[in-house]
């Protein structure tokens, strides 16, 4: 007589069990791919496993990771944006010109921009707009931009940012120590506190959220706002590196963004997204793209193959996981 | 009256007023001079834009998150192919176009498999796709220096009357999209799946093979369009296809096919390419820089795209 619902009981544990491990496995796919990565980099020359090795190889990937923190805000909420590249361009061209020689201006110009962002998202809503398309004008806008204010190649970064980015603290290398203060400040933001849930809440049902008595204006404004300030961020970071500026600089970062985010679990509609996944997403993609190709001695050729093929095994790797999950 | 707002409600016909708008815009700024010419450039340049369009059409149909970011490094592979296979000979124009096509199915079928086998989505599978065709074609057209036979050069330039037959040929090919899109069963699977996946396939709908056939067009559009632009531009070229990425996505949408899938439009995506290529023009003829180019063309898309309005968008 008790010996059935103890069974079924049982029965349920293991269930919830089993599909608790999947759910944990998907969660960790993120950091296992960037762990492969870093174990095939280091059994191919052992000596990029070091603390110049890794300022070196991880140089490009705050920026990057900025940039995939930003796209993953547009995301979180059921858009896309695809101007997230050419914004970081020109956030880089004000940089190198404007925030040196005139910072007030400067700061002034990139400020205006995180608002341009913030109406974006108004519009966007109020005039329910497919984002795609917006951003997509948005992209030749800012691209046009840069290009009128650094028309060709030059400009110089502040000496302040410079000094930044070049920041060597003892033992941990800065790109590490960067990425885990962007993945904890996010992560926190977004996942802890409760206005990131209604911003989370309004990619996955937009509708409940509403009748709750939350703005989606609201929610969609302060979303774009805040892909705004991490392009902003992104595109100083990369000035701060690369120390002279160019109209095209970003343009690569758009594609990338997309693929980091969904490398780090995030989803393109249901407000599914992890903070911590998109910044090792990103270090990965930063990772795999030229350290692990040059180090496998793979023709120039047939590097950006590699760069798909990389993508493809990991993406793939997370589908056999989450398989077992449903 | 009554027609003229009938007319007015349809969702492509702003596209074409867009169109008209900006080419009197031009008329008007040079006097009246060159005004047929502009369109006979804009009809040709059109054409490869609406070759592509109509592919990511079907594909962007099928829901959200389908788009084939592959055609820009497919047209690149495919234009190259073409030139090797016809070897600035004539007698191997037509081998040439289905190698070009049957290169553009096999990249739309591999687009499919991996979305189908790995569960990817389409904008992250065709997106790592591409960056392997992009590969091959490096490898492959790596100093190809092939001029097209000068029959098919002739051919992708010829004009009558001041229209080029191949947007004739184009225009027939939009009519037969159209009517594969609205009558025959495989479109009306298209817009089915992109209104409801799963409604449509408790219907019965064979969904893998209906997304199958999409894919593996909107890859041999590519194929064609790579072949046709390298008669046209006297030459394959890597980059041949880099300008296609954004404007075939731009031309599906601005022509009033919905991004949350399920409602096409054909005649839009004719609206919208000639559009952006007046567009162009307009700019070019008013001699301004290039940043000033690119920042109106922006402004001008978002401008359309509010005035046209949104209709139920999921993105």
């Amino acid at each position: 007589m008790t010996a059935v619902p103890a069974e079924t009981g049982l029965k349920a544990s293991s269930e919830r069990g089993r599909l608790a491990r999947a759910r944990l496995l998907r969660g960790l796919l993120p950091a296992l791919s960037l762990v492969l990565v870093l174990l095939a980099i280091a059994w191919l020359n052992p000596r990029a496993i070091s603390y110049f090795g890794f300022s070196l190889m991880l140089n490009l990937a705050i920026p990057i990771a900025l940039a995939t923190i930003a796209q993953m805000f547009v995301i979180a909420g059921n858009e896309l944006d695809l101007s997230i590249g050419t914004f970081v361009g020109f956030v880089g061209c004000v940089t190198a010109t404007w925030l040196k020689d005139a910072p007030l201006v400067g700061v002034l110009i990139l400020l205006g921009s995180i608002c341009v962002y913030a109406l974006l998202g108004a519009l966007i809503y109020l005039r329910n707009l497919p984002s795609i398309v917006v951003t997509l004008g948005m992209s030749f806008v800012w691209q046009g931009l840069a290009i009128l204010i650094l028309p060709k190649p030059g400009g110089k970064a502040p000496d302040w940012l410079l000094s930044l980015m070049a920041f060597k603290p003892p033992f941990i290398p800065f790109p590490i120590i960067a990425a885990l203060l962007i993945a904890a400040v996010v992560h926190f933001g977004l996942m802890r506190t409760s206005y990131g849930v209604i911003l989370r809440g309004s990619g996955g049902n937009a509708a409940a959220l509403s009748r709750a008595g939350w703005s989606l204006l609201k929610t969609k404004v302060m979303l774009f706002a805040l892909a705004g300030l991490f392009g902003v961020l992104s595109g100083m970071a990369l000035i701060g590196i690369t120390t002279s500026a160019d109209a095209n600089i970003g343009n690569g970062y758009t594609l990338l963004a997309i693929a980091g985010v969904i490398l780090g679990g995030g989803e393109f509609v249901g407000g599914r997204i992890s903070p911590i996944g998109a910044v090792i997403g990103a270090l990965t993609l930063a990772l795999a793209a030229s350290p692990l190709l040059t180090f496998m001695h793979i023709p120039p050729d047939w590097q950006v193959a590699a760069n798909g093929a990389i993508l493809i095994i990991v993406l793939a790797a997370r589908v056999l996981i989450s398989r077992r999950e449903r | 009256m009554a027609s003229l707002r009938l007319l007015l409600a349809k969702p492509w016909i702003w596209s074409f007023i867009g169109a008209l708008l900006v080419w009197l815009a031009t008329i008007a700024f040079t006097g009246g001079y060159g005004g047929g010419g502009m369109i006979t450039a804009a009809l040709s340049l059109a054409v490869f834009t609406v070759i592509v369009g109509v592919g990511q059409m079907f594909v962007i149909t099928l829901g959200p998150g389908n788009v084939d970011l592959s055609l820009p490094a497919n047209i690149g592979l495919a234009s190259a192919v073409a030139m090797k296979v016809m070897d600035g000979n004539d007698s191997m124009i037509v081998v040439g176009l289905l190698a070009a096509l049957a290169c553009g199915m096999a990249i739309g079928a591999a687009n499919y498999l991996l979305i189908w086998a790995l569960r990817i989505p389409p904008i992250i599978a065709t997106l790592s796709a591409s960056f392997i065709i992009q590969s091959i074609d490096i490898s492959y057209g790596r100093g190809l220096q092939i001029k097209p036979p000068p029959g098919f050069a002739s051919f992708t330039n010829w004009q009558i009357l001041g229209i080029p037959v191949l947007a004739i040929l184009t225009v027939l090919f939009s009519i037969g999209a159209a009517i594969a899109l609205q009558r025959m069963i495989y479109g009306r699977s298209v817009l089915a799946i992109g209104q409801n996946i799963r409604a449509a396939w408790l219907a019965g709908v064979n969904v893998g093979r209906i997304r199958f056939l999409t894919y593996t067009l909107s890859g041999a559009l590519g194929g064609l369009d790579g072949a046709l632009l390298a008669g046209y531009f006297r030459g394959a070229n890597v980059d041949i296809g880099n300008e296609y990425l954004l404007a075939c996505i731009a031309v599906v949408v601005i022509g009033g096919t919905s991004v949350a899938g399920g409602k096409a439009n054909v005649p839009g995506v004719w609206g919208a390419a000639l559009f952006l290529v007046l567009l162009l023009t307009m700019l070019n003829t008013f001699g301004v820089s290039a940043g000033v180019r690119l920042l109106l063309t922006g402004l001008i898309i978002v401008g359309v795209i509010t005035a046209a309005g949104g209709q139920k968008a999921l993105r």
